[in-house]
C-alpha cells in the first residue's frame, strides 16, 4: 500500500526539499503543496522509472558529497595551473578505459558525474553493456594510476553506499 | 569599500570571459566547439545576473538565473542530440 | 568588515575561475581538451559567486536565502551531462573512434553502437 503511494521515496523527499527551497520561506500551505507534488509527480512518472534505486547506506552519501566537493576545488586549481602555465605541446591527454563493477544505473550515473567534476578527468562515453566507462584525461603521464585512483577513491565508496 | 572593488573586478572578469567566449564562437574550428562556447556563455551570463543582484542591492534575480540555466542546458543537449542523431525527438 | 572581506574573497575567486575557464576554451589545442576548462572552471566560478551572493544576503541583506542553493545545485548537476553530450558529439563528428581504447570485455562503446543501430 505504502509502496503504491510512494513508488520512489527518494524522489518524493527530493521534491519536498526542492519545493521548500523554491518557496524560500517556511509556511504550512507550502508544505502541503510540496507533499501533494511529492505524491503526484512520482505516480505520474512511475511508468518511465520502473525500478526503485536501492540505497543501502543513505547517510554515507554526506561524507561522499563532502569528499567530492573538496576534490572539485582541488580539480579546479590543477586544471587552472595546466591551462595557465603548461605549454600546449607538453599536455599529454589520453583516453582511458575504466572497467566498473557497479550494477545500478543510478550509481553509474553518479560515478560518471563525479569523474567529470574531479581532477583533470571527464566521462566521454559508456560501453554498450554498461560495464566500462570511457574517460578523457587532460594531463595523464600515468593512465593506470588515474584508473586505480577512480576505482579506489570513488567507486569503492559508491559500492558501499548503493550496497 | 573593499566589496565595491571586488564586485567591480568580478563583473569585469565575467564580462571579459564573455568576450573570450564570443571570440571562440566566431573562430571555433568545429561545430561542437561552437556549442560549447554558447554553453559557457550561458554559465557566464548566470554569473553576471548574480553579480548584478549584489550590485543593485536587490538580491538575486532568481527567475532570470534559473530560466537561463534551464534553457541553456536544454538547448545544449538538443544541439548535441541533433549532431549525434540528426533529429532531436525520436 | 570581516564579512565584507569574506564576500570579496569569494567574488575574486569566482571572477578568476570564470576567466580561466573561458581562456582555456580559447587556448587548449585538442577539441576534447577544450571541454575540460569550461566544465570545471566556469562552473566553479559561478559557484563561488553564488556563495558570495548567499553570504551578502545573510550579512548585509535581508537574511538567509535558499534560491542561490537551487541554482548552484542545478548548475552542478547539469555540467557533467553537458560535457558528456559534447564529448560524444566530438567523437562522433571527428571520427576518432579508431584511436580509442576498447571497453574491458571487447564490446562497443554506446556512441558507436548508436551509429550501427541506425545503419547510416
Amino acid at each position: 500500500m505504502l509502496r503504491r503511494i510512494f513508488p520512489h521515496p527518494v524522489l518524493s523527499v527530493t521534491l519536498v526539499i526542492l519545493w521548500m527551497l523554491l518557496v524560500n520561506r517556511f509556511a504550512l500551505g507550502s508544505l502541503v503543496m510540496a507533499v501533494i507534488l511529492a505524491i503526484a509527480i512520482p505516480l505520474m512518472t512511475a511508468a518511465w522509472w520502473p525500478d526503485r534505486p536501492r540505497i543501502a547506506r543513505p547517510l554515507a552519501l554526506i561524507p561522499y558529497m563532502a569528499l567530492v566537493l573538496w576534490d572539485v576545488i582541488v580539480a579546479n586549481i590543477q586544471v587552472a595551473k595546466i591551462v595557465l602555465f603548461m605549454p600546449s605541446d607538453q599536455i599529454r591527454s589520453a583516453f582511458i578505459t575504466v572497467p566498473i563493477d557497479l550494477e545500478s544505473p543510478e550509481a553509474i550515473t553518479l560515478l560518471a558525474g563525479t569523474i567529470t567534476m574531479t581532477p583533470g578527468t571527464l566521462t566521454a562515453d559508456i560501453a554498450s553493456d554498461g560495464k566500462s566507462l570511457l574517460i578523457h584525461s587532460l594531463h595523464a603521464p600515468d593512465p593506470d594510476a588515474i584508473r586505480d585512483d577512480i576505482k579506489t577513491r570513488y567507486e569503492a565508496r559508491l559500492k558501499r553506499i548503493f550496497g | 569599500m573593499i566589496l565595491t572593488y571586488a564586485l567591480t573586478f568580478a563583473i569585469g572578469a565575467f564580462a571579459l570571459a564573455l568576450v573570450l567566449n564570443l571570440i571562440r564562437l566566431v573562430t571555433a574550428p568545429t561545430l561542437p566547439d561552437r556549442i560549447l562556447a554558447v554553453d559557457t556563455m550561458v554559465v557566464n551570463i548566470i554569473g553576471l545576473i548574480v553579480l548584478y543582484g549584489i550590485q543593485s542591492a536587490s538580491g538575486l534575480n532568481f527567475e532570470a538565473a534559473i530560466l537561463f540555466a534551464m534553457t541553456g542546458f536544454v538547448s545544449t543537449v538538443a544541439f548535441c542530440k541533433y549532431l549525434l542523431r540528426g533529429s532531436i525527438i525520436e | 568588515m570581516l564579512s565584507e572581506i569574506l564576500i570579496a574573497v569569494f567574488l575574486v575567486i569566482g571572477g578568476v575561475f570564470a576567466l580561466i575557464g573561458s581562456y582555456g576554451l580559447l587556448r587548449l589545442k585538442d577539441p576534447v581538451q577544450r571541454l575540460h576548462a569550461p566544465t570545471k572552471g566556469s562552473t566553479m566560478g559561478v559557484g563561488a559567486v553564488l556563495i558570495a551572493s548567499v553570504l551578502w544576503r545573510f550579512f548585509l541583506g535581508d537574511g538567509l536565502s535558499w534560491h542561490e542553493v537551487v541554482v548552484t545545485i542545478f548548475i552542478f548537476i547539469t555540467a557533467p551531462l553537458t560535457a558528456l553530450y559534447l564529448a560524444r558529439a566530438h567523437l562522433h563528428r571527428t571520427l576518432r573512434r579508431q584511436g580509442l581504447p576498447k571497453p574491458a570485455n571487447g564490446r562497443l562503446w554506446a556512441g558507436e553502437d548508436l551509429g550501427l543501430e541506425e545503419g547510416n
